[in-house]
């Protein structure tokens, strides 16, 4: 169920879930919208299904879901929870 | 330890916990959930590691197991869990799984969120190594950001749930708080099937770890509260309840050491039996350890002996200087000899590391030099019984046992501080006797279970021979020991000459007048054989002088031819008289 959302990227993220437990569903609804809003032409979001990834969620150092990250521009940074707080993801997403 | 039956094993998964198998009849509930409640430091983490790395490493049947820490990066607890030996980096990967479940501080929380995807990964690494057992350590790390109870009580559920779906057993460590988080946890005490409540004291200013099962669905259970120590082998429960007095007896004796005191015991001690040194300082209470331990040595037997006052090497050379060699012992490996002084207040402490010892080196002879350097401990009542659990413990083993104790006065009254005096089924005393401007030692049995042994005082010598036992002498309501005692000797020896020479001369004397009086006899034999023969010949005159006479008168009557006729009837006539006479008396 990975999907590629294609745009031309500053921000690159990788969302993990776990199938279509609520918090997960949420969490994909709310990046999504947030993406489109804030950074329209310029970011990736690539979203894993933990289920059907669990290595790489292992690799990825995953301990819940659902759980952003945050690949470039580095330092990695991590948001866990559905992301209903915009305020926070866009803190943590800004922050360098 | 106890067997488990088979319909056992599948109801509970063995800790390999000393105690707590027992207390529990079998271990934790198989395929259920149990949570560890404890305050900081009460050894929650080590209780639940040491359960799973006991499964996960037992030789047979090994039960591979999950560890998730919350609290603690993976490379601290293998860091923390090297001193206890469970091999902990030998069993990664293949028996045990250690996952860092921490989130770093930089983590930014944004909404809900839940443990799906961790235990959906859990599962997954549990189906692959064919894991029976998991443990969550510090899962309220964790669930505390969440910050509300209805969606943490919620992630809770969904463990058991999922505990319960994949069949583990699952253990949950979790912090009991004073106060707010108890109540906020408060129901996973329900919602579990089994709670054990670890707990941290200090009483005197001893630190004491103690351990509760408060509930066990299904399952019978010790409900006390047991001590337990922190040992080089990780947690155990110092003892479990009263013991049953019920260990094999022997009628098997061994040897003290001492001839002449296996004499004194008909015997020398029962195998299996606890012997108490009291005495003084410096009245050879270690010397008679060694020589028991040293007879050990020779017996073959696996022997341990714990100082609490000397060096290793000291008490080799100490002993040596009496004759009694342990260094062969020492290197040949029958021999182990633990010295330590009595560390921190608590005393289960100490007694779980003898008990981590004796565990490792498996001696049939103990001997603890001396059992009195814990005794300043045991002014709190847990200590003293946990002397006692310690000692009846091995005694269940079938450890002979020899412990000293030190008295400072020399009643014997005073021998007891420990209690062991009534554990101990023979109670030797050595004792000081000053008498003359000397020092001398005197040994007594003051009881011993089960064998007959003398009541005598006894003289305790040490020279570069050996160790020896003497009589001692009474004399004049004293007892004599040392210079008196040889001087006593001396003094009997001449004695004994006199009285020899004396009884010589007199069996002599007798000899004599026995020799005479058989002379004498012989004598009046000879004398009356001469008698004998003076009347025979008395006899033989007689008889023929008779004779003579009939023959004579017949010759001259004949010679004379007299009147034949007259003559006898004057005879007739007297003879008829004298006839008649006699019938009429």
């Amino acid at each position: 169920m990975a999907t590629v959302d294609k745009k031309p990227a500053l921000l690159l993220l990788r969302l993990y879930i776990a199938g279509n437990a609520p918090n997960s569903l949420s969490a994909i609804a709310n990046a999504r919208a947030l993406c489109e809003e804030h950074f329209a032409a310029r970011h990736e979001l690539e979203i894993i299904d933990l289920l059907e990834h669990p290595k790489k969620a292992l690799a990825d150092g995953i301990i819940v879901t659902p759980t952003l990250l945050r690949l470039r521009p580095s330092p990695v940074r991590r948001v866990i929870g559905n992301l209903s707080d915009t305020g926070k993801v866009l803190s943590a997403l800004a922050s360098k | 330890m106890k067997i488990q039956s088979p319909r056992d094993s599948a109801k509970k998964l063995l800790t390999g916990i000393q105690g707590f198998d027992e207390i529990t009849d079998g271990g934790l509930p198989r395929g259920r959930t149990t949570l560890v409640v404890g305050g900081a430091g009460s050894g929650k983490t080590v209780f639940a590691l040491q359960a799973l790395v006991n499964g996960a490493r037992r030789t047979t049947h090994a039960e591979p197991g999950l560890f998730v820490a919350f609290e603690e990066s993976t490379r601290q607890i293998v860091t923390n869990a090297a001193p206890f030996g469970w091999g902990l980096p030998g069993l990664e990967k293949k028996k045990l799984f250690l996952l860092d479940a921490r989130l770093s501080p930089e983590v930014v929380k944004a909404g809900d969120f839940d443990l799906v995807g961790m235990l959906s990964l859990l599962r997954a690494k549990a189906d692959e190594m064919r894991a029976k057992c998991i443990v969550f350590d510090g899962v309220d790390v964790l669930l505390s950001l969440l910050d509300d109870p209805i969606a943490e009580r919620r992630e809770l559920y969904r463990i058991r749930d999922w505990l319960a779906e994949a069949g583990l057993t699952g253990i949950i460590t979790q912090k009991a708080g004073l106060g707010e988080a108890d109540q906020r946890y408060g129901f996973l005490q329900f919602m579990v099937d089994c709670v054990v409540v670890l707990r941290h004291e200090v009483v005197d200013g001893a630190a004491f770890r103690n351990l509760r099962v408060m509930k066990y669905r299904g399952s019978d259970f010790s409900g006390d509260e047991f001590p337990i120590t922190l040992t080089k082998e990780g947690v155990q429960l110092s003892h479990h309840g009263p013991v049953e007095l019920q260990h094999e007896v022997t009628e098997e004796r061994i040897s003290s050491g001492l001839p002449r005191l296996d004499h004194m015991l008909r015997g020398g001690y029962h195998r299996g039996s606890n012997v108490l040194i009291s005495g003084a300082p410096g009245t050879a209470k270690s010397t008679l350890a060694g020589l028991f331990a040293a007879a050990a040595c020779q017996r073959g037997e696996r022997t341990l002996y714990v100082s609490f006052d000397q060096a290793a090497a000291q008490i080799v050379r100490n002993l040596c200087s009496v004759g009694i060699q342990l260094a062969p012992h020492q290197k040949s490996g029958l021999l182990k000899i633990y010295s330590t002084r009595t560390r921190g207040p608590n005393i289960d402490d100490q007694f779980g590391d003898l008990r981590a010892i004796i565990h490792a080196h498996r001696p049939r002879c103990l001997v603890i030099d001396p059992l009195s350097a814990l005794s300043t401990k045991l002014a709190h009542a847990a200590s003293a019984d946990a002397s006692q659990h310690f000692l009846d413990s091995l005694k269940v083993d079938g450890i002979t046992i020899v412990n000293t104790s030190l008295v400072d006065g020399l009643s014997v009254d005073e021998a007891t501080p420990t209690r062991i005096a009534t554990i101990a089924d023979t109670w030797i005393h050595v004792s000081y006797v000053v008498q003359d401007g000397e020092r001398n030692r005197a040994l007594t049995i003051v009881k011993s279970r089960g064998t007959g042994h003398s009541n005598q005082v006894r003289e305790l010598t040490l020279s570069d021979d050996g160790v020896s036992l003497t009589d001692v002498f009474v004399a004049q309501g004293k007892v004599l020991m040392g210079v008196a005692r040889w001087e006593w000797e001396q003094e009997a020896e001449a004695t004994k000459a006199r009285s020899q020479a004396t009884s010589e001369l007199k069996r002599l004397q007798l000899q004599l007048a026995q020799a005479e009086a058989a002379a004498r006899l012989q004598v009046i034999k000879t004398e009356m054989e001469a008698r004998s023969a003076e009347i025979a010949v008395l006899a033989l005159a007689t008889g023929s002088a008779s004779r003579l006479l009939v023959t004579e008168q017949a010759v001259l009557r004949k010679m004379r031819h007299a009147d034949e006729e007259e003559r006898p009837q004057k005879r007739r006539g007297t003879t008829g008289r004298a006839a008649r006479n006699g019938r009429g008396l």
